[in-house]
């Protein structure tokens, strides 16, 4: 529950509020979702968001399967998480009632559409009795029943439109209501719904409006709603914002990365969830000379990627956990060959299918180890939806500079959370030199730079720099060699090269103390919770402290030492313990693994309650 | 440019030949392949360092370590998928990708299938031998039903694919055929490959010594190739045979083998090879035309012209930056449409 001091009679002021919208998939949940983020940004809320959707566009409306769900927490104060449960439940049919009411606050704010409690669909949720009769749901929440269905027919009975299409509209009654409830601004919904849709579906815009406005007033005019609430602007850094999500930053990042490269970017996808929106994004930058491929499976997507790095493009595919499997052979190619690549792995839960639309951060020991023989390549992670943006950047440095494949793990939550973004000035962000090779004719394919052990590409094109590369062994200078002292050499050298890509690294950030009681070690969209935990925890006095790596192959050279510090080092990860599994192995190190596989991020109580067991040991 | 002509210092075949031993096995029908593609290259008016040869696995997929241009030796079946990224990212390139039975055909068919219907600009050397050399003698998706191999034993039983219909089923623009033993025809229809705008698919006879040896020789072999090839030039009737007395014939439901005796192939209504009909039931015809029933057609069974997939890759890209003023600017791109300042 939001913390709550009272300004005036008819609102309460709260520093953080946590709102969960809940519907059916076809209910258009995560339309208002955006909409009610849109407003709070451009409110100057802090912000991050959870949208959580079934992996079927369209599961039989009504049922269990098809609710679709976004979380929201906006307030006053610096927001790292989507918040651990809601304040206040939106639930527009009784299947969302029974999936997110376990999760509503007690004492929590909780609107339903009373139209949608009908005997069928109580059925459709396994209700024997329709629960909003139970006198329990009205003492232990805030209950607000509203005829949305009807409300929003009345407010459109005059428009032409089709009683179907009447109905498609209570989305934004619901909207309006909670609109009305936080005091958000309406304004910038109402010029987005008129610029999406005015010119497709005119009729339907204007309705939308209509309801939007009607579900607003219906707050004010009637007492439905015993409170209402005001959640003041954040006191945050003076800068441009805008609202991002891990994806659009991801792509954004690496269109940055290759301008600052100076190489034209070549991005080659098939569409697989979570990754698909960055294929759908970056075709529409072509305007900046991106090139994309939607190549016929995930194995020629990579294939497509490595033959634009060798003709001296900068050559970027990326995919979700099943893909990678797919592109295994080919990045160990590229490792071989030495050639500059990008591959984004945007996380889902697995093995195989598993949960294509639930996040987990369980492909780390794939991304690190998931390669046939010694094939050593970089790894780093992206933190935060915004964060997304700077190891994008970070990847296209690494595989350019040390002329390597770099794999960027991502995760679903990263990738479909939104939060306010402090724009970087783009003068600000350092050039990524590395040249190819010079035309005429003195070019070893594998002569190496002395401190980063790379090579120098030279492009089809170049006169004079022909030459082969291929996956079979090669000595120096490019040719095939099956001599034994050779390939281990050439074994030694990857794996030197690879450490010292660590060598490039900023000094390793630490939360909190340099030395304490526990360390909190993590990587990854955990981030958030992670840091809220901690924080807080610093703030009653614990000894706590937290480092979250980007770097994860190799890691840090800085990070020993740090660990040295501590008493005990917690591991918190949604897998079975995969960093842990790196950290024993590298640094011969006791960790304490605490780990989370249920698809869904960690709690911010989760966390602190496993910190002060710790403590408490 | 590809087309770019040199005047000065004409490139010669030496040019072409790299420092590496050839390793492959003596007797090898790659050997002439290999030869006549160094013999095609200094003829074709374009640099030497806008070519590129790309491959996948396979005794075939060596090539590239023995053509003295820039070269991707890849991995097994996805040759297409490097080659195409390669014209995508420069369509300046002139890029010849070889494969072969297994490795076009097997575990790269997908790939393979997708390059054809795309229509990039890059010409494809598919070397059937129909069997597995590299991997020793294991047979192949061209081998026909009942080749006894060491994993058929007791012969194969699956049924083989036609390379021709199964380029022509993915509606590539060129299709060809040539034969590892006629350097003059390779030649030919390499530059036929190389002058197609579009994707170009060209199948190559080629004799495995060891594993296969002789498997084309009752097409291709001197005692029968002048009654079992029909090499096709476009605009002339389809005759052969030794004295070029026999013609093909379409008598109303299929092409029929007739003799011509002492008429004219006019006069016996031979059928006039068109290679570009936009439809694809004329190469179809040609293609299931085979040994033994009919004489196997040779030289170029397809050519049709539609917009290459590079070009049109570039062209979205050149439209879509000549729609804005000036140079896009970065920030505005990453500040996006909505900000707010704070």
């Amino acid at each position: 529950m939001g913390t709550e001091s009272t300004i005036a009679d008819e609102f309460k002021e709260l520093k953080t509020v946590v709102i969960r919208f809940a519907g059916d998939s076809g209910d258009g949940m995560q339309t208002i979702g955006e909409r009610f983020t849109d407003s709070s940004a451009a409110f100057g809320n802090d912000l991050a968001t959870f949208p959580d959707f079934p992996a079927e566009i369209r599961a039989p409306a009504g049922t269990i399967p098809g609710v679709s769900a976004f979380q929201i927490q906006f307030g006053s104060t610096e927001i790292l998480t989507p918040g651990d449960a809601p304040d206040a439940l939106v639930a527009m049919n009784p299947a969302a009632l029974a999936v997110h009411l376990r999760d509503l606050t007690e004492g929590g704010m909780l609107v339903v559409n009373s139209a949608a409690f009908t005997e069928a669909n109580l059925k459709m949720a396994d209700f024997e009795s329709n629960p909003l009769d139970d006198p329990e749901l009205t003492s232990k929440y805030e209950l607000i029943q509203v005829d949305i269905n009807h409300f929003t027919q009345e407010s459109l009975k005059e428009t032409e439109l089709t009683a179907k299409d009447k109905l498609r509209c209570k989305n934004f009654f619901a909207l309006g209501f909670m609109y009305w409830i936080y005091s958000r601004p309406i304004d910038n919904t109402i010029d987005f719904i008129r610029e999406k849709w005015s010119r497709k579906a005119p009729a339907l815009a204007e309705a939308n409006i209509t309801v939007l406005k009607a579900g607003y007033y219906f707050g004010e005019t009637t007492e439905t709603s015993r409170n209402r609430y005001m959640v003041a602007k954040a006191e945050v850094e003076a800068g441009t914002y805008r609202k991002i999500s891990g994806n659009e930053a991801l792509v954004l990042g690496l269109i940055a990365g290759a301008e600052k490269a100076d190489r034209k970017l070549l991005y080659s996808g098939y569409p697989i969830t979570p990754a698909s929106s960055i294929l759908e994004m970056l075709s529409n930058y072509k305007h900046f000379g991106v090139k994309t491929v939607q190549a016929e499976d995930e194995i020629a997507a990579i294939g497509v990627a490595i033959g634009g790095s060798f003709a001296g493009n900068l050559g970027i595919t990326g995919t979700s956990g099943p893909g990678m499997c797919l592109k295994a052979e080919f990045i160990g190619l590229a490792t071989s060959t030495e050639l500059p690549l990008v591959i984004i792995n945007v996380q889902r839960g697995g093995p195989s299918t598993g949960l294509p639309t639930k996040t987990e951060q369980s492909d780390l020991l794939q991304a690190v180890y998931g390669r046939h023989s010694d094939a050593p390549i970089p790894v780093i992670a992206a933190n935060s939806p915004s964060d997304c943006f700077e190891t994008a950047i970070e990847a296209v440095r690494i595989a350019l500079t040390f002329s390597t494949p770099i794999i960027v793990l991502s995760d679903l939550y990263l990738a479909n959370g939104a939060e306010p973004w402090r724009i970087p000035s783009m003068d600000g962000i350092d050039e990524i030199k590395k040249p190819i090779a010079e035309e005429g004719g003195n070019y070893t394919t594998f002569a190496r730079d002395e401190d980063t052990l790379s090579r120098t590409l030279a492009i089809p094109g170049q006169k004079g720099n022909e030459h082969r590369i291929g996956g079979l062994e090669k000595d120096e200078g490019g040719s095939v060699s099956y001599d034994p002292d050779n390939h281990e050499e050439m074994t030694h050298i990857r794996a030197e090269k690879l450490k010292r890509i660590a060598n490039s690294f900023p000094p390793t950030k630490v939360l909190g103390e340099k030395s304490g009681k526990v360390l909190v070690l993590s990587w990854g969209g955990t981030y958030g919770s992670i840091t809220a935990a901690v924080s807080a925890m610093q703030a009653e006095g614990f000894s706590v402290s937290s480092v979250h790596l980007k770097h994860l192959h190799p890691m840090p050279n800085d990070l020993k030492d740090i660990m040295d510090g501590f008493d005990q080092i917690l591991v918190p990860e949604l897998n079975m313990g995969q960093l842990d599994v790196l950290l024993r192995s590298q640094f011969l190190v006791d960790t304490v693994a605490y780990n989370k596989i249920q698809g869904q991020p960690f709690k911010v109580k989760e966390l602190t309650k496993k910190i002060h067991e710790l403590l408490q040991d | 440019m590809a087309t770019e002509t040199i005047e000065e210092n004409p490139l010669t075949k030496k040019d072409f030949v790299t420092p590496n031993d050839v390793r492959w096995c003596p007797g090898c029908g790659d050997y002439a392949i290999l030869n006549s593609l160094q013999r095609t290259l200094p003829e074709l008016g374009i640099p030497k360092e806008n070519y590129v040869v790309v491959s996948g696995i396979g005794c075939s997929s060596r090539f590239p370590y023995y053509m003295n241009t820039y070269g991707f030796h890849t991995i097994h079946g996805r040759a297409p998928t490097v080659a195409a990224g390669v014209k995508v990212a420069n369509p300046d390139l002139s890029v010849w990708m070889i494969t072969g039975d297994g490795d076009g055909l097997s575990i790269g068919g997908n790939h393979l299938m997708h390059a054809l219907r795309r229509n990039i600009n890059i010409n494809i050397l598919l070397f059937n031998n129909r069997v597995y050399g590299l991997t020793k003698g294991q047979y192949s998706p061209t081998s026909p039903v009942g080749t006894r191999t060491k994993t058929t034993p007791t012969g194969s039983i699956d049924n083989p694919l036609n390379p021709i219909l199964f380029a022509l089923g993915a509606e590539a623009t060129f299709i060809a055929r040539t034969i590892d033993t006629n350097p003059k025809h390779m030649i030919e229809t390499f530059k036929a490959a190389q002058a197609h705008n579009g994707v170009s698919f060209v199948e190559i006879f080629q004799n495995c010594v060891i594993f296969n040896n002789k498997t084309w020789d009752p097409v291709y072999g001197r005692q029968s190739r002048d009654d079992n090839m029909l090499f096709l030039k476009e605009g002339e009737p389809m005759v052969f045979g030794k004295e070029e007395k026999k013609g093909i014939v379409w008598n109303g439901s299929q092409p029929e083998v007739i003799p011509l005796g002492d008429a004219t192939p006019e006069e016996k209504g031979v059928m006039i090879h068109t290679p570009d009909r936009p439809g694809s039931l004329y190469t179809a015809m040609l293609a299931e035309m085979t040994h033994p029933e009919f004489p196997t057609p040779v030289g170029t069974l397809r050519q049709v012209e539609k917009p290459t997939y590079d070009a049109q890759i570039q062209d979205q890209v050149q439209e879509a930056i000549d729609s804005q003023d000036g140079k896009p600017d970065l920030q505005g791109l990453v500040n996006g449409a909505n900000t707010w300042i704070i």
